[in-house]
């Protein structure tokens, strides 16, 4: 565990030190030795003179946004609040116009082969983007890129598929995951005078571990009253087609997400993942129980200039 | 009866729901208090992984090594294709021995292929010993659990149902204590009066022959010990090549299963002994469709399980539902996977779909079995032979046309504003029935996202 966790450390401060460079080359800062040194980790001056940088708006990447095909079509508020935020922190965003759906939906159903074309689709469209991160409103859609299209790439026989999904998955981040484990930023600026309860989704949970990412960016934002939710972990029942092959017991689920929703007495409820939370909001506008439910990018991106 | 709809009807019996919560979540906390303090539990779980995996590569020489080790201590081995096979197999046996009755240490391995049955269609009564295995065979019921089969019975029902069919109890009441000694009382009879005992197996080790059962009750101690016949029935999944793999095992298991650091009987024999338990042994090596699970590689992992079903207990379908859904002596997540394998994909099963793939089963696994991978490659090989239903077959192939081109899918966007678009009515979730029962749809916005990052640049 600790060495997980030390691994994880370097890693993202790997990451960090590329963004720094990469940001700086493109301001035409030489960032000369500092940043080697730095990087090799042995100097500490060096690496605390690096680190300043970080405080600096200059670290911009170049960030390609993958909206998924829901909040594109559905939920186009929560691409727009992704946008608006990773832009207020200093990064440029590309949106790759022939992307489409990431196949999620058919792989997870079992229909293989419709997918594989999906997968082509999708590290075309990113690929071309040329982005230093490719960056998701959504848990489930990011990890499918991570947990699925290796597998698929592989099950289509073509040697080239496999080369171009492993070169533009490991850029693949959950919004969350990008923020506080990539760009090592909570305090994001926003404010939301609110009483908030966030759902943790299951595929950011268990398939991306975003672990409490998404809490710390909540936690600094301004105004907000967070309340825990209980059972926070226990699935809503959504799962993609299962919320329709197997309607009753995703239904029975939902009943009991909803009934902690509500006993936490919030106005608002949160996660990283539009299709989740068009479940949960679907069955609260339902029953009229007068929560809303909002995209944690929404939250994110509200200022006191502009509430979402 | 496929699980969407034996799920509506157990999800109607609020009385099931409310005992399978509560009995869920007291093994699931008690699980996770136990694990906590163990701080190698992920090097341990890796471990059995490996061994697992390991074995399974060479299940064939394992095997064999163990038949040679049970003949070298005195013991008889017989090899089962099916069900069937290893059913006669065990009748023979009993009536060779000059019996009509055997008491039984709780099995899987016997549930799956039906042993009570087919010993009572030989004249042979079984007797069940477990204390929940014997709540379930005097209501004429079935098990809804691995580790607790009567879960889905509180107490009460369980002294209605004793009072109704245990000699003497008809002043009885629903204090567990009391509940027990009835049943003590009523199995101590059986134990003392039969001469072949007839158990499964948790492990069975191939250097030295030895065979492994862990309970909590004592009851399987009884019946491996006292009869004069002890009848062994184990899938070959189950052996394991070394005795030191034990090592690893025992710790994974009872702290999984019942969340308990150690079982209170672990009961371990190696053929037979003068004077000293059983004077015959027989172990029956089952099949029954494990071999045909081994050739696909990646599902070949569902063989790796050590039956705790920490899975289930985590389980929010399994936990709504409860077992007796999955239509099967293994329900839960790791039923959905092992079932359609053991029965053969081309059975017609819903069960791989029957989880929200939430992934809480596999963060559990004390062997980490890839549960959710494996329900989404039996869901593809089922779709891939034409298992699925061809109306969603048309509408998977025609949504996959519309995401295959940008055009199309913008026009799909459009189509979806105005409500009567092929994308709307197909929709990304199929039938929308299902859908709108219990949920609003979302109203499609004035803009798309894409429409909107064009007005701005």
């Amino acid at each position: 565990m600790a060495v997980e966790a030390r691994f994880a450390e370097h890693t993202r401060v790997g990451v960090r030190d590329h963004v720094l460079v990469e940001g700086g080359r493109r301001l035409g800062l030489g960032l000369g030795g500092a940043d080697q040194a730095a990087r090799s980790g042995h100097d500490e001056e060096a690496q605390r003179r690096a680190g300043r940088w970080n405080d600096l708006p200059h670290a911009a990447m170049r960030v390609a946004l993958f909206i998924t095909c829901l909040a594109d079509t559905l939920f186009p508020d929560a691409g727009r609040a992704t946008v608006e935020l990773l832009e207020r922190l200093g990064h440029e965003v590309v949106f790759p116009e022939e992307q489409t759906c990431c196949g999620q939906m058919h792989a997870n159903t079992g229909y293989r082969q419709e997918a594989i074309p999906l997968v082509r689709r999708f590290v075309r469209a990113f690929g071309e983007a040329e982005a230093e991160a490719i960056v998701a409103p959504s848990g489930s859609c990011a990890a499918m890129i991570h947990d699925q299209y290796g597998v698929l790439a592989r099950e289509s026989g073509d040697p080239g598929l496999v080369r171009a999904v492993s070169e533009v998955a490991p850029r693949v981040y959950e919004l969350s995951q990008f923020l506080v484990g990539e760009l090592g930023v909570e305090d994001v600026g926003a404010y939301f005078p609110h009483r908030v309860t966030y759902h943790p989704t299951c595929h950011s949970l268990r398939l991306l571990r975003v672990g409490d990412a998404p809490l710390r960016l909540l936690r600094a934002v301004r105004g907000i009253d967070l309340v825990e939710l209980p059972e926070a972990d226990t699935c809503c029942g959504f799962g993609g087609t299962f919320a329709v092959k197997n309607a009753d017991t995703s239904t029975a689920m939902l009943a009991d997400k909803m009934r902690a929703v509500l006993d936490t007495g919030a106005e608002i409820c949160t996660a990283g993942d539009s299709s989740c939370l068009m479940h949960i909001g679907g069955g609260l506008a339902r029953q009229r129980a007068g929560v809303r439910t909002l995209h944690l990018a929404q939250i994110l991106a509200s200022t006191e200039d502009a509430l979402a | 009866m496929s699980f969407p709809d034996a799920a509506r009807i157990a999800l109607g019996d609020s009385q099931l729901r409310a005992n399978l919560r509560k009995a869920t979540h007291t093994i699931r906390d008690k699980r996770a208090r136990v694990v906590a303090e163990v701080d190698d539990w992920e090097a341990l779980r890796e471990a059995g992984r490996a061994i697992k995996e390991r074995t399974m590569r060479h299940l064939d020489v394992h095997l064999e090594a163990l038949e040679r080790s049970v003949y070298d201590r005195g013991g008889v081995v017989h090899w089962a294709r099916d069900g069937d096979e290893a059913n006669a197999i065990v009748a023979r046996l009993v009536r060779e021995a000059g019996s009509s009755e055997v008491v039984k240490v709780k099995s899987m391995a016997t549930d799956e292929i039906g042993l009570n049955d087919a010993l009572a269609a030989s004249g042979i009564t079984a007797h069940e010993t477990d204390l929940a295995e014997l709540i379930v065979q005097l209501s004429h019921d079935r098990p809804s659990h691995i580790l607790v089969p009567a879960i889905h019975r509180n107490r009460s029902e369980i002294r209605d149902l004793f009072r109704r069919t245990l000699p003497g109890t008809e002043s009885l009441s629903d204090d567990p204590a009391a509940l027990t000694d009835a049943a003590r009382r009523y199995l101590r009879e059986r134990f003392l009066a039969a001469r072949v005992g007839v158990s499964g197996a948790n492990f069975a080790v191939a250097e030295t022959g030895t065979v492994c059962v862990v309970e909590s009750e004592g009851n399987g101690r009884m019946c491996t010990t006292l009869p004069e016949t002890l009848i062994t029935v184990m899938g070959i999944e189950k052996v394991l090549p070394r005795l030191d793999d034990l090592a690893v095992m025992l710790q994974l298991l009872p702290r999984s299963s019942t969340g308990e650091r150690m079982n209170p009987y672990t009961s371990l024999w190696s053929g037979v002994r003068p004077g000293d338990g059983p004077r015959a042994f027989h172990l029956v090596l089952l099949d029954n469709g494990r071999t045909k699970v081994l050739a696909d590689q990646v599902g070949r992992q569902a063989l790796h399980c050590i039956r705790c079903s920490a899975c289930l207990n985590v389980c929010p379908v399994y936990e709504r539902t409860g077992g007796h859904a999955y239509g099967s002596t293994y329900p839960g997540p790791i039923g959905a996977i092992l079932t359609p394998q053991l029965r053969g994909l081309e059975s017609g099963t819903s069960l791989p779909w029957a989880s929200s793939l939430c992934g809480a089963c596999g963060d559990v696994c004390p062997v980490k079995i890839e549960i959710p991978r494996l329900l989404i490659h039996l869901r593809g090989r089922i779709t891939a032979e034409g298992g699925a239903p061809r109306s969603e077959r048309l509408a998977m192939g025609a949504v996959a046309r519309v995401f295959a081109s940008r055009r199309r899918y913008e026009a799909a966007q459009k189509a979806a504003r105005i409500g009567t678009g092929p994308l709307r009515a197909a929709s990304w979730f199929g039938p929308l029935a299902g859908w709108t029962r219990s949920r609003e749809l979302p109203e499609p916005p004035a803009q798309t996202f894409r429409e909107w990052w064009r007005s701005r640049s």
